[in-house]
């Protein structure tokens, strides 16, 4: 075919691994994958976390990040095989041909330079275009991307623009020196929704407009839905799928990406009212030294064995709100009221009752859990500090959380490190269990993992609410898994409670702005979705 | 487990050295300020290392010059990590207050040589062992609280010492069960340093006349006595400068390869 731009056969890519405690061994990351890519098409890579892609992205331009080798295959970009080429070839080719978009661009900036310097660095570099030149493509991109004051804005630094502005500019940057390929990886996943589709939309537009071929790495599949016109599946470095957008959303064949696009189909009906176990009444809340109200009035209310959802984007107060309930900042003003007592603000004055039976589970389970104690000291410790037990008698009932959370035996001796994603945030609830608490805050629990193990979470969940009668307050930005854990939402907007009540009534409209922003600006798994929500928002910009 | 060969010419050096200190009355040819011969005499099968300035057998001097020497500064030592390390994590758990109080202190110490503040109290106070110890243990102290204060401000902000404040934990779990075994591995390697800098740092208040007192041997004492005898090419004040250096090596090189076995926070059995 000779309009392929990058035709990547059987490639093969292997890595050494040190295991703890083992001797180093070979393993292989990418087992023979082969792709195609046309100019100006883009191709969606999408898998799990350890399924190649951000790998196999790289290998576009002949990279292994961290000493990963491409020991065999051919990786043909415009016509010559690059996967052995030499330094100085694949330098000359690099941020020439093939450029690429981080997925985290507050770290990908250097905070010392101005925006507008790296942005033209390696079409200078690589001496495309005269500075004047360069800078008036820059400029140009800017405005194609949406970015405000396209004309100034090259002139501030990383931390004087937002984190979605910050992303585009990166794009540009990656656009400026005229690439046949650009790869973009995971561009959206650390913004909020409403970042995310400005950002999606900028994206796509400029590849459009720019007739540049790309590769989109991400793990949601609603996503590159929107961009992609091939996508292909991967997992653990195999290819399970590969076809065009529409038919791996709308006819999927093979079992894993039909259980990609069902993902987050949980059925949950909401319970019926009953008493509160925990009622949050006119709470106001600001960190130390500051006179900003990062929680403003807010009232909330959870029945027992209920689950609240609080959604909202970043800097929402959600978090402040975990922090105010369990004590770690003290509210201004403000009564909260737990399993019929009064609670007190701070921490230190509250009793062991209240302390055990408010527990919390957190995002990142990897730093939830101190690196040098065992599963068994982890899940142990709630029980010897709550209820005496020690011994055998401890153990045992360790072992009992094991299989309520579905690990079962073998794990109860193992360092955190020994476990998985998935597993370390079920050894989290496990620990919350343990205490037998009233309710658990949950803090973006299943935000740092993939969508197949985030909804087996979501099911445990839902499953030990039915078993023990726990109530969740459930922190998330994530309003798929909203509908599908919820009993009453409350969202967030700025530090205040935009929208209260049952999950039927919050999500019906009639909407207010924010809730309507919010709930619009989730990617949904069809085509054309992106394009139909820009334009309505055209539409009633444009005062309709 | 595989022993680099750098780490392991240093765990022989050490062991040997501190070996000798244990056993320096089993070691030892000759008494410590026993005067066996004529002055300065050279390597003989009776005195294999020769005879010091006033006659006495070097190399019983030298191994009970090294018990004195890796005495001192292994005490010097503990106590510097007990007390540096425990103030340390105070500060960096309770925050607020009691950090500024400790550190601002601990920087007021700094702020002034360690050899001068040593030279200072050393020359009012009676030169003992135990004085000695507790004067170079708390100056050492400093840069220990430093060290753990910056480890366990980095510990003190994860979710599982929050997890352990929410479910009540009192501040001595919190420090001893979820810093202090997080915060090893630094210290560890740091334990190595300081042993080696109170190792010269004891040899040179020695050297200077204000550490360990004659008769008793130490390196930087035999240093001192024989230093007259560099000008008639007698090599006696060398050889604790070469004990001195190889066992600050050794002690480093074991050190570096502590540092580098238990960095990962993968349980501690990181290769």
């Amino acid at each position: 075919m000779a309009d392929n731009l990058l035709t990547i056969t059987g490639l093969k890519i292997e890595a050494t691994a040190y295991p703890p405690g083992e001797p180093p061994k070979e393993i292989t990351l990418v087992h023979g994958v082969s792709l195609e890519l046309e100019k100006g098409k883009v191709l969606g890579l999408i898998g799990e976390s350890g399924a190649g892609k951000s790998t196999i992205g790289l290998s576009s331009m002949a990279y292994g990040r961290g000493g990963v080798r491409l020991t065999a295959g051919t990786v043909t970009l415009n016509g010559r095989d690059i996967r052995l080429a030499a330094p100085g070839a694949l330098r000359a080719l690099r941020g020439r041909e093939v450029t690429y978009v981080a997925q985290s661009a507050a770290a990908a900036f250097n905070p010392a330079k101005r925006l507008m310097e790296q942005v033209i660095e390696t079409s200078l570099a690589h001496g495309l275009m005269g500075k004047a030149e360069a800078e008036a493509r820059a400029v140009m991109l800017f405005g194609k991307l949406g970015l405000p004051n396209p004309e100034t804005i090259g002139r501030r630094y990383p931390h004087q623009v937002s984190g979605g502005q910050l992303q585009r500019v990166m794009t540009a940057m990656a656009l400026c020196p005229k690439p046949d390929l650009v790869v973009f990886d995971e561009p959206t996943t650390a913004l909020d929704v409403t970042t995310q589709i400005e950002v999606l939309a900028a994206i796509k537009e400029a590849i459009r407009d720019t007739g540049v071929a790309a590769l989109y790495i991400t793990h949601d599949l609603a996503v590159v839905a929107q961009v992609a016109d091939h996508i292909m599946v991967l997992r653990q470095g195999r290819m399970v799928e590969y076809g065009t957008t529409a038919q791996i959303i709308e006819t999927p064949q093979e079992a894993y990406t039909q259980a990609l696009v069902s993902v987050r189909s949980i059925d949950h009906v909401e319970k019926p009212e009953a008493p509160s176990v925990l009622s949050v009444a006119h709470v106001t809340a600001r960190y130390r030294g500051t006179t900003f109200d990062v929680l403003k009035n807010v009232t909330v209310d959870l029945p027992a064995g209920q689950t609240l959802a609080v959604v909202g984007e970043s800097g929402s107060g959600k978090s402040t709100l975990a922090r105010v309930i369990t004590g770690l900042l003290p509210a201004a003003q403000g009564k909260i009221t737990f399993a019929g007592r009064s609670l007190s603000p701070a921490l230190a004055q509250r009793t062991k009752d209240d302390l055990r039976e408010l527990q919390m589970i957190y995002q990142m389970a990897d730093v939830a859990m101190n690196p040098r104690q065992t599963v068994g000291t982890i899940i142990g410790r709630p029980l010897e500090f709550y209820f005496g037990l020690t011994g055998a008698a401890k153990r045992q009932r360790v072992q009992e959380l094991l299989d309520q959370i579905e690990m079962g035996k073998g794990y109860i001796d193992r360092y955190p490190a020994e476990l998985s994603g998935g597993q370390k945030q079920r050894v989290c609830i496990a620990r919350a269990l343990a205490a037998k608490p009233k309710l658990i805050i949950c803090d973006e629990v299943t935000s740092a993992l993939d969508p197949l193990v985030a909804d087996g979470i979501l099911k445990l969940l839902l499953a030990l609410q039915a078993q023990e009668n726990v109530a969740y307050l459930f922190i998330t930005h994530d309003l798929a898994t909203v509908r599908a854990i919820a009993d009453r939402i409350a969202v967030m907007y700025r530090g205040e409670v935009v929208r209260y009540g049952t999950k039927t009534d919050v999500l019906s409209p009639p909407f207010d702005d924010y809730t309507d922003l919010l709930l619009s600006s989730v990617p949904e798994m069809e085509l054309g979705w992106l394009e139909q929500v820009i334009a309505s928002r055209r539409m009633v910009a444009a005062g309709n | 487990m595989r022993i680099p060969i750098a780490a392991l010419i240093g765990l022989i050096f050490t062991g040997a050295y501190f070996l000798a200190a244990i056993f320096a009355g089993l070691l030892a040819p000759y008494g410590m300020a026993e005067i066996v011969g004529d002055v300065w005499e050279p390597a003989s099968a009776e005195h294999w290392l020769g005879t010091d300035s006033i006659g006495r057998d070097l190399l019983s001097r030298m191994i009970w010059g090294g018990q004195t020497t890796i005495f001192v500064a292994t005490a010097a030592t503990i106590l510097s990590f007990t007390l540096g390390s425990i103030l340390g994590f105070i500060a960096a758990v309770r925050g607020g207050w009691v950090d500024q109080l400790l550190s601002r202190g601990v920087d007021l110490m700094m702020s002034i040589p360690s050899l001068i503040s040593a030279l200072v109290v050393l020359s009012v106070m009676p030169v003992t062992l135990p004085v000695l110890i507790l004067v170079m243990g708390l100056l050492d102290a400093t840069r220990v609280f430093r060290l753990s204060r910056a480890v366990a401000v980095d510990i003190a902000v994860m979710d599982y010492v929050e997890a352990a404040r929410l479910r009540g934990e009192k501040q001595t779990w919190i420090i001893f069960r979820e810093i202090l075994p997080n915060a090893l591995s630094p210290l560890v390697a740091e334990m190595g340093l300081r042993f080696i800098f109170s190792v010269l740092f004891i040899s040179t208040l020695s050297f200077l006349g204000l550490g360990v007192q004659p008769p008793l041997a130490d390196w930087g004492g035999i240093v001192k006595e024989n230093k007259e005898g560099i000008v008639y090419g007698i090599p006696a004040a060398l050889i604790p400068a070469v004990a001195i250096a190889t066992l600050a090596i050794s002690v480093n090189l074991v050190a570096d390869w502590v540092l580098n076995r238990t960095t990962s926070l993968k349980g501690g059995r990181g290769g």
